[in-house]
């Protein structure tokens, strides 16, 4: 079954009014920024009614869109005209858009109500949530537009917001060259899309999703690789994909709600969504979608390998983030047998990945912000609460039977082995590094003996924050099992990104070979995880490690390689760039400006500032006009 | 011999007009006749009121759906959709400048004193203020509103004095710097009396041509009579130099530097926003009405005017070293683009609209960010006054970050990045000019395409100057003993928030500002 068309929505209900969605968070950013100190008392309880607000809208937006028939289920919101005769504002609300603002606003929310907590003690908690909603309502324009353009000043919106949020903490040097980072890299990755976009004017005439329906087929397939491999090119930036990946590790500087935010639930996968949304161009071109899956499996792989290595539970986390959305940019390549699985393991990642991140979070909160795992430690009886959250996470990511994790990743295990036997089994192994460096985690954080720092005093975090982490974690559990059984959330996506020829089956305990294999190989990392850290002693000072744990320590090389790949070379290029232009370009240049200057100072002579000659120069003026016009009637 | 006739007036139509003007013979009443001390808190809210008034029944007029078809008062008012949206945008504009009038220390005390004698000093302790500026910035917008509408040469000449006499004498008046200012009135005065004269020669020529002076009865005329005649083309290019001068279109435009800096800088305001409004609507009226059949021979003209003005707007703008002057500049470089438009108004009727309805849309967006950036350069004072010096500004953004931010931003639309109201503006004029261009397929059609790149040219230059002074605002350091910034009055805060919020509102929304526009503009002008 193909996408159903685009409508224009005529009804009267919410979903005409979902523009809210995005204005409120707005107006709350605006108003936090605008009137400043005077709000810093309530301002915190602005942010989170503003994004519940929204979230309110989305529900009732949902309602009414599971009211109509199935094949209305894609309204067009017109807005109003951005560019005359080039681009419309508006809003498509279809399932896939909707599934993204409910997780958007949803997740959003708990963290939201969870950052009263964690960042009581900053003077500038006011500037945090006013960024919180901005981020909150740029990335709802991403998702909600009808148009690449809407789309794309989302895309920016939210990667403000990020650079933002990184380098939130601005007086330490680190987090200020994170926030650089991630904003430079990712501008690679808006670089293509932006040509990308200009690609899709030039050759279909319109940007809005609608009008591109059922077009694809128009232009040559060259075109479309190139448009699929360049919107690729921008996923790959927002979602820290190979070979743009090095500025998520970085990110993780920011406030530990923010990496669970956005550096967890929901910019990062703003990648897997442009792939999804623009599915027609890569099902197009099997040349694009190829390269696709063979980003994700890259991906999949080295996140899971840097996991392994870092002892910076944050860092850790962020390893397994790109190692998932690896995992679902592969299914995003797949097509629409793919793209369910890959958005439910969006959605069931955004919960339990949120939930890890802020039972981090609660864990730095309780030891004064130590970020080390080899200082933890035999955590679990004084935090029990989020050990337990933790734990839930945990299973739902490693994929233990009947959780979240458990039904998502083995759809789109499934799905690669049908479509390729190396991506299938490359996705297996990568199961298994996953139940390896996960349990590390836990094994290092809450079992063991203590090995705090002297004036550590670990307690167990205020209601406020423990509240949204057994949210998060009820998510974790049932998620997966519901949208998964009976092909329920492939069937609700069907309008917006189509059905696949053959559905696949639903087991409760599926006993394939890539069931059952992927199961053996997490038992066996959680075992062999257990075998190095939970048997015997961890070293408080990493120790040298093998020459695969330093590749793995140091992120694979990859800051190496930018640096002697790029940076250097780009360095060398700029000086020697700089070297002509002083000689030859500038030549040229500074010629022009001097000459547009001197002809500036020397016109300016004419303004003497004698009455008599400005008059003159009217007289002038008025004797050429009539003149010319004499001589122009008279041909 | 039938005597005269009374002639009829419609006094509904004319009603924001003679709202105006009525409240500014009131305001001379009071001049004569109220106390000194009571002057000012009659003359402010009568001043205010009325423009209020007048903005309302414009409003009335246009909600009635009453936008007449035929001329008023016996063919002498053109009270038509552009008309009526100029004026709306003329009302508001002056109602910013008159909200930057009350505010104290713009107005010298007594003009009459000569600068630096002890009269001036006396003047200036025992607190005295001319309150004369209030009806005079009155009947100055009355004269705008007529220039505007003017449907027959004789009153276009009578609005164009009624709008400027005022002009002049208000430009003597600034508080600082006087001889500066006195200076500029004199040389306002003098220039515009000279043009004025060629308009009037002109006039003269064209009534000789046509045997009338009504704008449609001179091309009825064109329409039978020979297009080569040399009195109709002469009095055409006498005419074009007195509405040319108004705009400050180059080479006319040696007058707005001088005077712009010397002014008192909310006259300035009203000056670059609401003369330059109006006088677009008679260089529009005038060239579209009267002279339409005559377009083969002025646009090539025109072709050369309009690109002189932006090239000599942007590139002369560069090396001004007053903040004053470089917004002169920048208003000459931008009477330039909106020439662009005046071109592209000469093809087939929907054409016409779509032209006319960007450069409507484009005085909108101009007027509002000029009046706020005028707005904010009162604010940023020295102890002699303002802080006209751009070294002055230097590091801005470190004291007061909120308001270079904002006067930042107003630059930013002048030079039409997007996200701004100006770059709808420069958008929708460049392309109505490109697609009146290419779609008659005529010769001109390469010339007008050519004309809109001389346009993006400028304002790659122009946009050199608008950035330069957010560069030094932002990364200079700041002087140590830099201007103080003033906290802005109720009235300047109110004229800065509101031309703020119409550039970024139409800057992301334009659609609401651009369909006002195209509605005005549907009807054309009145035949």
């Amino acid at each position: 079954m193909d996408p159903v068309k685009i409508t224009d929505y005529v009804g009267t209900g919410v979903i005409g009014v979902s523009w809210l969605m995005i204005a409120l968070p707005l107006l709350g950013a605006a108003i936090l920024l605008v009137l400043g100190r005077i709000t810093n008392k309530w301002g915190h309880l602005l942010g989170v009614a503003m994004s519940l607000a929204s979230f309110v809208v989305a529900v009732l937006g949902f309602v009414e869109l599971l009211g109509l028939s199935e094949d209305a289920r894609r309204q067009a919101v017109h807005l109003y005209e951005f560019i005359p005769g080039m681009v419309d504002m508006g809003l498509l609300i279809d399932p896939l858009s909707l599934s993204f603002a409910l997780l958007i606003t949803g997740v959003g929310s708990l963290i939201h109500i969870y950052s009263i907590g964690y960042m009581s003690h900053d003077p500038d908690r006011r500037r945090f949530f006013a960024y919180l909603n901005l981020f909150v309502a740029a990335m709802l324009l991403l998702v909600l537009s009808d148009n690449y353009v809407g789309l794309f000043i989302g895309w920016e919106g939210v990667g403000l917001a990020s650079y933002l949020l990184i380098g939130f903490w601005q007086f330490k040097p680190s987090a200020a060259v994170a926030a650089k980072k991630a904003f430079i890299v990712n501008r690679v990755g808006d670089f293509g899309l932006l040509v990308g976009m200009f690609i899709i004017w030039t050759s279909f005439g319109t940007l809005a999703f609608g009008d591109l329906q059922g077009k694809v087929g128009e232009a040559s397939s060259g075109t479309l690789t190139a448009i699929g491999l360049l919107l690729l090119l921008g996923a790959c930036g927002k979602s820290a994909q190979l070979p743009l990946q090095s500025w998520l590790l970085d990110a993780m500087e920011g406030p530990t709600p923010v990496s669970a935010l956005i550096h967890a639930a929901t910019m990062v996968t703003a990648g897997v969504y442009l792939v999804v949304r623009s599915g027609a161009f890569f099902e197009a071109s099997s040349t694009a979608s190829l390269v696709v899956t063979i980003v994700g499996v890259a991906t999949l792989l080295a996140g899971a390998i840097i996991g392994c290595a870092k002892d910076d539970i944050k860092k850790g986390l962020a390893g397994s983030t790109m190692s998932q959305i690896g995992y679902m940019m592969l299914g995003a390549g797949l097509g629409p047998a793919g793209y369910a699985f890959a958005i439910a393991h969006l959605i069931a990642h955004g919960f339990f990945k949120a939930d890890m991140f802020l039972g981090a979070g609660s864990v730095m909160h309780a030891m004064n912000d130590e970020v080390d795992m080899r200082k933890y430690g035999g955590l679990r009886k004084l935090m029990p609460i989020t050990f337990a959250t933790f734990m839930v996470g945990y299973l739902a990511i490693i994929g233990f039977p009947f959780l979240s994790g458990f039904y998502t990743k083995d759809g789109i295990m499934e799905t690669a082995m049908e479509h390729g036997q190396w991506m299938g089994w490359l996705a297996v192994l990568g199961a298994g590094i996953t139940g390896f460096y996960m349990s590390r985690m836990i094994f290092m954080t809450f079992f063991g003996e203590k090995r705090w720092d002297k004036d550590a005093h670990p307690h167990e975090s205020p209601s406020v924050m423990t509240v949204p982490l057994i949210l998060l974690s009820l998510g974790s559990i049932g998620l997966g099992y519901y949208l998964i059984s009976d092909n329920r959330f492939m069937k609700f996506l069907a309008p917006a990104v189509g059905l696949p020829e053959r559905l696949p089956e639903f087991h409760l305990f599926s006993t394939t070979t890539v069931g059952l294999s992927s199961l053996a190989l997490v038992a066996l990392g959680a075992g062999f995880a257990w075998y190095k850290y939970g048997k015997s002693e961890v070293p408080v000072l990493a120790p040298r490690g093998s020459f695969l744990t330093v590749f793995a320590r140091r992120d694979l090389y990859g800051d190496a390689l930018n640096e002697s790949l790029f940076m250097r070379p780009g360095q060398w290029l700029t000086r020697i760039a700089v070297f002509f232009d002083n000689r030859g370009v500038d030549g040229l240049v500074n010629g022009l400006a001097a000459a547009i200057g001197g002809t500036s100072g020397r016109m300016r002579r004419l303004q003497t500032g004698f009455a008599r000659t400005y008059a003159l120069s009217i007289l002038f003026g008025a004797a050429l006009l009539a003149g010319a016009l004499l001589l122009v009637g008279n041909i | 011999m039938n005597g005269f006739e009374a002639p009829t007036i419609e006094y509904g139509q004319l009603a924001p007009l003679l709202l105006v003007f009525g409240a500014a013979c009131i305001g001379v009443l009071v001049e004569a006749f109220a106390p000194r001390y009571l002057r000012k808190s009659i003359q402010v809210p009568l001043s205010l009121l009325s423009l209020i008034g007048a903005f309302a029944l414009v409003i009335v007029q246009v909600a009635r759906g009453g936008v007449p078809t035929t001329a008023s008062a016996m063919g002498a008012v053109a009270v038509d959709g552009p008309s009526l949206f100029i004026w709306g945008v003329i009302l508001v504009l002056s109602l910013g400048a008159v909200l930057m009038v009350n505010d104290d220390g713009h107005f010298v005390a007594s003009a009459a004193a000569v600068p630096g004698s002890a009269d001036e000093e006396e003047a200036e302790t025992s607190g005295g203020a001319h309150t004369e500026v209030y009806p005079l910035v009155l009947f100055a917008v009355g004269g705008m509103l007529l220039f505007a509408a003017s449907h027959d040469l004789l009153v276009m000449f009578v609005a164009l004095e009624v709008m400027s006499l005022p002009l002049y004498l208000l430009c003597g008046l600034a508080r600082r710097r006087r001889l500066l200012s006195q200076e500029a009135s004199l040389k306002y005065f003098l220039l515009g009396a000279f043009s004025s004269a060629f308009f009037l020669y002109g006039m003269a020529m064209i009534y000789g041509y046509a045997g009338t002076v009504s704008l449609p009865g001179i091309s009825q005329a064109m329409s039978t009579g020979s297009l080569m005649d040399p009195l109709l083309l002469l009095g055409f290019s006498l005419l074009g130099v007195g509405l040319l001068f108004k705009i400050g279109a180059a080479p006319f435009h040696a007058w707005k530097p001088d005077v712009y800096q010397g002014a008192p800088t909310p006259i300035t305001a009203l000056m670059a926003s609401g003369t330059l409004v109006a006088a677009m609507g008679a260089v529009l009226r005038v060239f579209w009405v009267a002279l339409g059949n005559l377009d083969w021979d002025w646009r090539p003209v025109m072709w050369v005017v309009a690109a002189l003005t932006m090239i000599v707007g942007a590139i002369l703008a560069i090396t001004q070293t007053d903040i004053k002057r470089m917004l002169a500049y920048s208003s000459i470089a931008h009477a330039g683009f909106l020439l662009i438009g005046v071109m592209a108004t000469f093809e087939a009727a929907e054409k016409n609209a779509a032209s006319l309805s960007a450069i409507l849309f484009y005085l909108l967006v101009y007027g509002f960010t000029t009046v706020g950036a005028f707005a904010v350069v009162t604010m940023v004072r020295d102890p002699g006054g303002e802080a006209g010096h751009l070294s002055r500004w230097a590091g801005l953004g470190k004291r007061s970050p909120l308001l270079a931010g904002v006067f930042a931003f107003f630059l930013l639309a002048f030079a039409g990045i997007p996200l701004t109201s100006g770059f709808f503006g420069k958008y929708a004029v460049f392309a109505a000019a490109v697609s009146s261009g290419t779609q008659t397929g005529d010769s001109m059609g390469a010339w007008m395409t050519g004309l809109v790149v001389v346009g993006v040219i400028a304002s790659a230059i122009a946009a050199f100057f608008y950035v330069r002074v957010i560069v030094l605002m932002f990364f200079s350091e700041p002087a140590a003993d830099g201007p103080t910034v003033v906290a802005p009055s109720m009235g300047t805060a109110v004229v800065i928030g509101v031309a703020l919020l119409v550039t970024v509102g139409v800057g992301l929304f334009p659609q609401p500002a651009l369909d006002i526009a195209n509605q005005a503009a549907s009807g054309l002008f009145i035949r």
